[in-house]
Order: structure tokens, then sequence, then C-alpha cells
């Protein structure tokens, strides 16, 4: 084990410019290399497609009226509040597990630029969600349509009212993995910010009505009032009772909790002692 | 290529001053001050809890200290966007993912301070961990833990290396290993500045000393003048003819003190080596039951400068 007649230093390390990509490069580094990411991500998938198919199976309204994009076929809740749930602990993870084992200060003497390194997972980790949201999402939709076709009740994906759905869904998993990243840096804790993630993610919106205007309102920032909002394809009654969350607003809300949360994280993680 | 001789081999000296750190009313660091130069193996020693981690976490930007301030080659770190190539340090060998294998954590910290991949078998080759590369960090032992620590450290090829108590866990041949290694890496100009509890390691290793008690200063200076701070060498002569002897020793040079319960007493001789002691006795035709030189240890001359700083101490809350 011992070779203390080896040259140490056979490849000069000379000091390269710092470059952004590198972190990027390192934090990919650090995803790929964990046997667990490709198994939960299969598994995510596998269950979302799952539940779009039993909703699909079961819903016995389609085809008996003209055939239209029934949105909670291919995007049914159970399926994608788990996606949610495994984005937003995914994304947790990726600082969680480096705060507990302790890596954080190895990283940290690597790379003392520590807003950086957020914003490398975070860039990271936004890439990596987009694509996977944007395979189930797709996936979701073909699986619902194959199904659907059956009764003679599919539509192509060129169908009008598809797309904002389709995308909405795809960028569902972003959004919360970046949420869960971001409340990972300010709790630390594992079990501490799955529950925050878990209640203001999934939780907290169904506890508030849209019955009144400042309940609608705080209801409507959410990230999954936004995703049911803006994967509805119908305009809402006008005679409804109850407040309607806007479009453009639901985006905003997709723009501003991720944009928040990893603002916070880095403003924090530049103050805090590691 | 611009920054390499004059940033590493002049001026790669850590620099500590009036350094403070405050856990809301505890004081683990107390305004301390010393400097650790290049080409030389330092030691940095105190009984647990006396700040020794909390003082490299500060050299190394991961904590902030309440008051005071800590410099590596002029800068304080924290200002470095990339740290691996200024400082290398193995803080606490459990400090890595237990899922990922040797090499990957490597190539991982190698890639964010844009090291090229190669350098990456050359550590682990240096460390004796070639082998385990591809083998998952989390059924390592805690001594190829702390081997994957000290490649973590090497990897850069920093000017100045720090080391957090690095022998805990290794087996006597990593103990040599990591001795000379130590030494080499002192010997080609860099900083090495090693933690430790234990006065014994630093016997062996060590050039100078940096010594803390509750946070504070102790000792700053060479392994020598540290030991001969301490217990200074005697010898202990147990005689029937106690005074007698005493007389002859003290008339001789030395001093003498009587150690024990009386009657059975032994005589503690300083100023006489025991050869000198056992012609006098020979002389004057006093019987000797024994006659045994103590030698002063950097072990005794550590545990009496901070048995007044030790944090916890067995048995007596302080």
């Amino acid at each position: 084990m011992t070779t203390l007649t080896s040259v140490p230093r056979r490849s000069p390390v000379t000091t390269p410019p710092v470059r952004f990509r590198d972190l990027l490069a390192s934090e990919w580094l650090k995803t790929r290399s964990l046997r667990s990411t490709p198994w939960t991500i299969a598994l995510t998938a596998l269950f979302a497609f799952g539940s779009t198919a039993v909703a699909s199976l079961a819903d016995q309204a389609a085809g008996s009226g003209p055939a239209d994009f029934r949105p909670f076929d291919a995007y049914p809740p159970a399926g994608y509040w788990t996606l949610m749930l495994v984005a937003s602990s995914m994304g947790a993870l990726t600082v969680v597990s480096e705060y507990s084992s302790g890596l954080i200060r190895t990283t940290t003497v690597a790379v003392p630029a520590r807003g950086s390194v957020v914003l490398a997972k975070a860039a990271v980790t936004a890439a990596l969600w987009t694509a996977i949201g944007t395979a189930v999402s797709m996936g979701s939709f073909l699986v619902s349509q194959a199904i659907l076709n059956g009764r003679h009740a599919g539509v192509p994906i060129t169908h009008p009212g598809v797309f904002r759905p389709l995308v909405a869904t795809a960028l569902l998993a972003p959004v919360c993995a970046l949420v869960g990243l971001g409340l990972g840096v300010l709790f630390r804790h594992a079990a501490a910010t799955m529950v925050i993630s878990v209640f203001t993610l999934l939780m907290l919106p169904p506890m508030f009505s849209d019955g009144s205007r400042w309940s609608a309102d705080i209801k409507h920032s959410m990230v999954s009032a936004a995703w049911t909002r803006l994967i509805q394809n119908w305009e809402p009654d006008p005679g409804s009772l109850g407040y309607s969350a806007t479009v453009p607003g639901s985006w905003i809300v997709y723009v501003l909790w991720p944009l928040i949360t990893v603002a916070l994280a880095v403003l924090v993680v530049r103050r805090r002692d590691v | 290529m611009p920054g390499r001789v004059p940033l590493g081999r002049v001026g790669a000296v850590i620099e500590v001053s009036e350094l403070t750190k405050r856990y809301g009313g505890k004081t683990a660091v107390d305004h301390l001050s010393f400097t650790v130069r290049p080409g030389q193996v330092t030691g940095f020693l105190g009984p647990n809890g006396a700040g020794k981690t909390t003082t490299l976490r500060m050299i190394l930007g991961l904590d902030a200290p309440t008051t005071g301030a800590a410099t590596v080659s002029g800068v304080p770190f924290r200002h470095h966007p990339r740290g691996l190539r200024h400082v290398g340090a193995l803080l606490d060998a459990g400090q890595v993912h237990g899922g990922r294998s040797a090499a990957a954590h490597l190539a991982a910290l190698a890639r964010s301070n844009g090291i090229p991949r190669r350098r990456v078998d050359e550590v682990l080759q240096e460390v004796g961990l070639a082998e385990a590369a591809t083998r998952r960090i989390g059924g390592f032992s805690l001594g190829m833990k702390q081997r994957l620590g000290i490649a973590t450290a090497l990897l850069g090829d920093p000017p100045v290396l720090m080391f957090d108590e690095p022998i805990n866990g290794m087996d006597p041949e990593g103990v040599l290993w990591v001795r000379r290694l130590f030494r080499r890496l002192a010997a080609e100009g860099r900083t090495v500045f090693l933690s430790s509890h234990l006065m014994s390691e630093m016997e062996n290793t060590a050039d100078q000393l940096v010594v803390i008690g509750r946070g504070r200063l102790i000792a700053a200076e060479s392994v020598r003048d540290f030991a001969a701070r301490g217990t200074r060498g005697c010898v202990v002569v147990a005689t029937p003819r106690a005074a007698e002897l005493a007389a002859v020793l003290t008339a001789a040079g030395g001093s003498v003190e009587p150690e024990g319960p009386a009657g059975t007493e032994r005589l503690v001789v300083t100023g006489l080596p025991a050869d000198r002691i056992g012609a006098l006795a020979f002389e004057n035709r006093i019987q000797l039951h024994e006659l045994t030189t103590r030698t002063a240890s950097l072990e005794a001359a550590f545990m009496e400068l901070t048995a007044d700083s030790a944090e916890y101490l067995a048995g007596q809350p302080r």
C-alpha cells in the first residue's frame, strides 16, 4: 500500500481560470455518481405512468361527447403529487446530504465561493428535473391517449389545449426540485426540510378555499394550485361563486417560488458558518 | 504561469492574529495569535475541547471569527473563489458521501477546481488507495477514510496543508507512512499544520509546536524548547541512609528533594547525573537500593502545561 518512492507531482497542477462551468460539471458528477439517482427517477416515472393509466381506464365519461383533451386523465393528482414529492425531496437531498455527512465542509474548502456552489447545484438540479419532467409529462400524455384511443376519445399532441398542460406538467418537476433545494440550504436537516417542503407544496393549498378573496389569493400563490390551473384547458365558469386563479398569475407563481427560495439560500449560505 | 512560485513557496504562511470565537456565552477561541511557517511540520496541540478544530475552521473560512483574523499566504482563505490549489485540508475523514466511490468523490472535487482527472489517479496511488478507487466510501475503514482525506488535501498540490487529527484510526504501518509523508511535504517547502491531542504523536513528526488550552495560546516554539519547559531530568535514589547521602549530593552541587512517605522516602536529585550519584555513594560507602533516571518527555511537559486548561477532567466538573 505504501508507495513512498512514487514522485507525487508528475503532472504539475497549474492554475487555470476560475470557471462556473467547472462547478456545473462537478455537481453533475456528484449527481451521476449516486446509484440512487437513476432508480428514484425510474420508479417515479413508472408510478406517474401507472396512475395515468388507472385514471384513463377509469374515466367512464371519455368518448361520450366530442373528443377533447382530458387533462385529469393524463395528469391525475395522485401521480403528480408523487412527482412533486420526489422532485422536492431529491432537490433538497442534493444539499441536505452534504450537510448531514459534513461533505459540505470538504466542498466549501474546495470552493470557498459558497453562493456559486448553490447556484451550480440549482442549475444542475433544474436541468436534470426539466429533462425528467418533460419525459414524464410526455410519457403520461402518450399513455393516456393510447388508452383513450381504444374508446375513440384520444387526441393528438397537436390538439388545441394540449400544449400548456404538457409544459406546465413538465416544469412542475424543476420548480419543486428547486424549492426543495432552497429549503434544504435554509434548514439543513433532512427531516425538517422534508416536512416543510411537503407542507408548503402539498398540504397548505387545500387548507385555503376559493370562496373568499384573501383565502383564494393565498391558495393561488401556491405551486400545486398554479399547476392545477395551468393544466385546466377550459375557462372558469363566469357564474361560479369561487375566485379563480389566472393563467399569467400561475406562471408567475412557477417563477417566483424557486427564484425566492434559491435567492434566500444564496444569501444565507454566504453569511452562515458552515 | 503567474502565481505559483511567489504564492506557493515564499509566503505560504498561516497567520492567526487575535482570533476569537464565541458561541453565545462560551468562548471557544480566545485572542489567539500565532504564525505557521513553510518548510516545517508544525504541530497544533491541546486537550480535547481546547479550540483546535474551531481555529482550523476559521483559518479555512468555514466559520467567521467573532473578532480577529486569519490569513493564508497573506489572504483570508475565503477570498479565493477556488481553494484546492491554495490550501489542502483534512478536517474530518467522515466528511464524505458514503454512496460514492473514492474516485468519483475526488473527481467531483478536482473538476470543481479545474484540476485534470489524471491527478485523481495520482493522489489515489500516492495514498495507497489505487486498488479501492472504485469501491463505495461507505465500506471504507476509518484508516482508509483518513487516507482518502489526505488524498483530497493533496489534490490541488497546494503550498499549505492542514490536517485535523490525521492519525486517528490508522494502523501502525499507516502511522509510519503518514509521518514520512508529512516530513516529505515539509521538506518540499510546504507549510504543514497538524492538530492532535496526543503529544507523543508530535514527538516524532513536528519541528514546531503551537499549544493551546481553553482557546488560549500556551506555547508557540520548537519541539525541543517545549520539552525543556516541562519536568527537568532528574534521578531518583532509594537508600537506607538518606540524610547522609543528601548531604553528600548537596555538597557535590545537586539539589535534593525527598519524595514518598517518611521512613521509606526516596530522594529526587536534580543537577547530577546517575553515574555521578552512583560514584559519590560508592566513595562514601552508602548503600543504594535504587538509582533511576527520569527523563523529561514532551508528554510530561504537555501534561504539566495544559493541566490547568483541560476542558474535561475525569471525575471532577470544573
